[in-house]
């Protein structure tokens, strides 16, 4: 026999869905079938019970052997790297609950570490920039219920956010909006004609890399000031239409991502986003959010602010909190050899941050905890299997308009296998010993 | 666990109506106990100093998604506040926006036991309480949302009283929440389309209803539960000139009314920050005090309590699900601007301020606080607040009792003023030479508050049996005459004694004490129509399922604190 766990909720993307149901055997052991989940959603679940998976601990000698340790030689190995470490980097943090985040800090705090999480390659840019001029946003229900006109600028949700246009954004019939997707219009500003594009009612098709352009020509055409014939390659006339379209609508929502984020000008161009948001206030309701990537990197950013103050590259390394992103954010301090050990949890720079970076992590003790062998395992000296956060045990996770929603365990992790917070607790442990704290 | 004997110090009590007499204060098993109960006590000198109950804060925006989104937007507020971890202290910092840390250290440090997070968003709830889980020392509870929910204003759109009260008793639950709030009632619904309710008659867009049916249909349904506190209320129009006449029209539709509890609060309605709320004039040019009239009504009728919102001239972040507020203000003063409006539940805005002492604007924003306290009559329904962060930061409390307890300081504050004569024209501050006591001050920072808040049996006295919550200051009051001891006495407490345990002592934080999380757990017959409309809302409108809403009490409350109401009869 085999049961129906409801109310899931889906550890992959920002989209954070809670309405997965899955099917499980009577024993809680294994996953039988996902429902409601997208393609990568139901992948995440499936990859759990993958039979290859790491179950034990593994260390990487000096010729690059591997060996199997047990957990206690993995708990010290990473409890001596870090309380002996001048300035180690504390990486990731962005698939993991709340409750493992929060433990990282104090072991960061303890150990001077820098604290870092992927917004440092993603919306890293978009922190920086409401720290410029802040962000009138909403929850993803606000843009369900009210909003009659959608932008996806440099994202694209039909395969990074696969259920969000259903869920939320495009689709769905709400309260104010009966109609659902018959009465909204859909404004795709993106250099490559991607699926999502496909659906807009508007594509602006712009030059790459001339996101400001564009922004600042939709500003003027919103004052109603004269444009040139183009700006960013976009005629004229498709940029007051595109204007018009939004001052006329009743509830505006932009959402935004990595294709801007990290383009030419990055935060420049979230800023002016951000004020076109601030101007359309002035017309009609306008809100703007980033499509967040990882499921919980938002819930890492909170964890930090309310411990710290700061949403990301946080270096605690002087006894008190500082932040200088370009300074105190992870590639720039591997570069730079700056940090004489790296932890990562929840993540994988091996696979996301530049080959250079990658290198440097290669001739540093470095520790990788994750459910998966992965690229960042291959250049560190260890790897902690851990449990799935979302499958074997549950946590708080904030979805990308940052509402916190409790994850939840459908099956057991395997026999013996600790989760991130068992596993940090017990470094913890370890580091106050060797530093001789209460 | 230890027994304290505290002796020989100036105790103010207003519950037993102690004025500054030497009595000695016992502590034991965690509560008041009489010193005869004692077998080896631990004895405090207190001799020359002054002894009351632990603070109790009714109003402060200390935890959850406006507070943290106002730490994350504003690396500025961290310059120079920063102090590293030591013995049970983590690193804090942080100057109008604290990080959850030092929230609980300076509470603590100043003397205060327990504080109310004055705003806490339904969906964010668990976010509310994972920062107060994280907040050291203080007990605290959370007031959800109400005056904008959509239920809400769909049941009393209808006249249905027990329907909403079922609502109110499904929501406390599952969000573990501890009174009913009410801000800017209708006007953050209309801020979903960009517009707002500025008088209490004004029809909420779509649910035609109005702020004062809002306003009225909540007090009974918060009477017919016998909620330990009133409806706790921000009004409509905050922060416009010629705003009092809004405040009195929302005042005066609670006359009459008389409290149903049995935790023994005298109020129907509190109203918060009034002096946001006490603006005369029609422009920011004649701009004026309205304190005399918001405390002409408040001295002739019991049944409200209100607290001040104390501006207190300092750089801070303002932040407030009063959303369209919060849009006004970046229009006026062209900073960065946050805001999340929130599905079904309401809205938050947070805009950076700055309470220049050179603008005449804010001296007279200042005068009006401090004016609704010296013009009270009774203290025991007037409090100190700052609406932390939105007058000034909380940290600024021993400031604003020097204020109060000082003419002379209120005066060299004016004369620090750029427009100290205008803004003396504008109000009646020049002519108020009351100066409180320390008994009043108590009145106000602890037995008032922990009366109006239903908690009277725990806190703000030291009666017998009491929580073990004292403070004591290294002042005293007879022979203290320079007003700076009084800011600097009550910023540093000489001991906090939190639960029956030594959590401070000479200013130093000695441990993270027991903190509590407090919430009201009240019981109504069950109501299969209000069950059925909470399921239709999450399958239709919300975008998280029911079974993912509710905020379960293992794991995100620290040590939860189930205060039980039975309102089934
Ligand atoms: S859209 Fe994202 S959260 Fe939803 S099922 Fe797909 S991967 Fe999971």
């Amino acid at each position: 026999m085999a049961k129906i766990v409801t109310d899931v909720v889906c550890p992959f993307c920002g989209t954070l869905c809670d309405d997965l149901e899955v099917k499980v055997t009577d024993d809680d052991k294994q996953i039988l079938e996902v429902y409601n989940a997208c393609v990568i959603g139901t992948e995440k679940f499936l990859h759990s019970q993958a039979k290859d998976r790491l179950k034990v601990p593994m260390k990487q000698d000096e010729e690059g052997n591997w060996s199997e340790v047990s957990i206690n030689e993995a708990v010290e190995y990473t409890a001596q790297m870090l309380a002996k470490a001048k300035k180690p980097l504390m990486y990731g943090w962005s698939s993991t609950n709340c409750e493992a985040q929060s433990i990282g800090g104090e072991i960061a705090e303890l150990c001077g570490a820098v604290v870092d999480n992927t917004a440092t390659v993603c919306h890293g840019t978009t922190l920086i920039a409401v720290q410029d001029v802040g962000v009138p946003s909403c929850t993803l229900g606000e843009v369900k219920n009210r909003a009659d006109r959608i932008i996806f600028w440099g994202c694209n949700p039909a395969h990074a956010h696969p259920r969000h246009m259903s869920r939320y954004s495009i689709f769905p019939r709400g309260f104010f909006t009966g109609k659902g997707h018959k009465a909204r219009k859909m404004i795709v500003v993106d250099p490559r004609t991607t699926d999502t594009a496909k659906m807009a009612d508007i594509h602006m098709q712009l030059e790459q890399g001339r996101d400001y352009e564009l922004l600042s020509a939709l500003r003027v055409a919103l004052r109603g000031a004269p444009l040139p014939e183009k700006v960013a390659g976009i005629p004229r006339e498709t940029i007051i239409d595109a204007a018009e379209t939004l001052k006329s609508g009743r509830f505006v929502v932009i959402f935004f991502g990595m294709g801007v984020t990290q383009s030419l000008s990055k935060n420049h161009n979230i800023d002016i986003a951000i004020m076109l948001t601030k101007d359309l206030n002035e017309h009609t309701k306008a809100a703007i959010m980033p499509m967040r990537g990882h499921y919980n990197v938002t819930g890492s950013g909170e964890v930090l602010g309310w411990q710290f103050g700061y949403p990301f590259s946080v270096d605690l390394s002087r006894g008190f909190a500082r932040y200088n992103p370009g300074d105190s954010s992870s590639n720039d301090l591997l570069r730079r050899d700056e940090v004489d050990a790296v932890f990562v949890l929840g993540s994988d720079p091996g696979a996301h941050f530049p080959i250079s970076s990658v290198k440097k992590i290669a001739n540093l003790p470095s520790v990788c905890v994750d459910p998966h062998y992965t690229p960042t395992t291959a250049v560190c000296k260890l790897h902690m299997p851990v449990a799935f956060v979302g499958v074997e045990v549950g946590g708080c996770t904030y979805r990308m308009d940052a509402v916190p929603i409790h994850a939840r365990k459908v099956v057991d992790a395997p026999e013996g296998m600790l989760t991130d917070e068992e596993f940090l607790k017990m470094v913890l442990k370890r580091i106050k010993e060797i530093k001789g704290v209460a | 666990m230890a027994e304290y004997l505290i002796k020989n110090g100036f105790v103010f009590d207003p519950v037993l109506g102690i004025k500054g007499d030497r009595t000695d204060i016992a502590v034991k098993d965690g509560k008041i106990v009489e010193s005869t109960a004692l077998s080896n006590p631990q004895v405090i000198d207190a001799a020359g100093k002054t002894v009351m109950a632990a603070g109790v804060d009714i109003h402060a925006h200390v935890a959850g998604p406006k507070v943290n989104a106002g730490r994350n937007f504003r690396p500025e507020d961290k310059l120079f506040t920063y102090k590293a971890g030591k013995g049970a202290m983590r690193m804090a910092g942080g100057f109008s926006i604290p990080t959850t840390f030092k929230t609980g250290y300076e509470y603590a440090r100043m003397g205060y036991g327990t504080v109310m997070e004055a705003a806490m968003p339904p969906l964010y709830a668990r976010h509310v309480h994972e920062e107060m889980r994280d907040t050291p020392i203080i007990d605290e509870g959370a007031y959800p949302v109400f005056g904008n929910n959509w239920f809400v204003l769909e049941y009393l759109k209808n006249n249905e009283l027990e329907n909403t009260a079922a609502y109110i008793s499904w929501l406390l639950q599952t969000t573990r929440g501890y009174a009913v709030k009410i801000v800017n009632p209708g006007g953050t619904e209309a801020w979903g389309w960009g517009l707002n309710c500025n008088s209490i008659h004004d029809p909420v867009p779509y649910f035609d209803i109005t702020p004062a049916q809002i306003m009225k249909g909540l007090m009974e349904a918060n009477e017919y539960l016998k909620l330990p506190h009133s409806i706790h209320i921000h009004t409509n129009n905050l922060g416009n000139p010629g705003n009092y006449e809004t405040t009195l029209d929302t005042f005066k539709l609670f006359e009459g009314e008389k409290p149903k509890d049995s935790f023994g609060r005298s109020q129907v309605m509190h109203h918060t920050h009034v002096q946001f709320h006490s603006y005369g004039g029609d422009n920011w040019g004649n701009f004026e005090s309205k304190a005399d009239v918001m405390m002409d009504y408040v001295n002739a009728h019991d049944n409200l309590t209100i607290d001040i919102g104390q501006v207190t001239l300092d750089e801070t972040t303002t932040m407030t699900a009063d959303g369209p507020f919060e849009h006004h203000l970046t229009e006026l003063n062209h900073l960065k601007w946050a805001n999340r409006d929130v599905e079904l539940e309401t809205a938050a805005g947070i805009v950076p301020y700055i309470y220049s002492p050179d603008i005449k604007v804010c001296g007279i924003q200042w005068a009006i606080g401090l004016e609704l306290a010296l013009m009270a009559k009774d203290l025991m329904r007037v409090f100190i607040t700052t609406d932390h962060p939105n007058a000034g930061p909380f940290t600024r409390y021993p400031r604003v009792m020097k204020w109060l307890m000082s003419q002379k300081a209120r005066e060299a504050q004016i004369d620090a003023m750029k427009y100290g004569d205008k803004v003396r024209d504008a109000t009646f501050i020049a002519g108020l030479d009351r100066e409180l006591d320390l008994y009043e001050i108590a009145q106000m920072t602890r037995a008032g508050t922990a009366k109006a808040l239903g908690l009277g049996h725990m806190y703000g006295s030291l009666k017998v049996g009491m929580e073990g919550d004292v403070a004591v200051y290294d002042y005293n009051p007879e022979t203290a005459d320079d007003p700076e001891l009084i800011e600097k006495a009550f910023g540093n407490a000489a001991y906090l004694f939190k639960a029956g345990e030594m959590v401070v002592r000479d200013g130093d934080i000695l441990s993270n004490g027991r903190k509590r999380t407090l919430w009201v757990d009240v019981k109504v017959n069950d109501n299969p129509q209000v069950r059925r409309d909470i399921t239709e809302k999450f399958l239709k409108y919300y975008t998280v399922s029911e079974a993912n809403y509710e905020v379960h009490e293992e794991g995100y409350l620290r040590n939860p604190f189930r205060i039980e109401v039975d309102a089934t009869q």
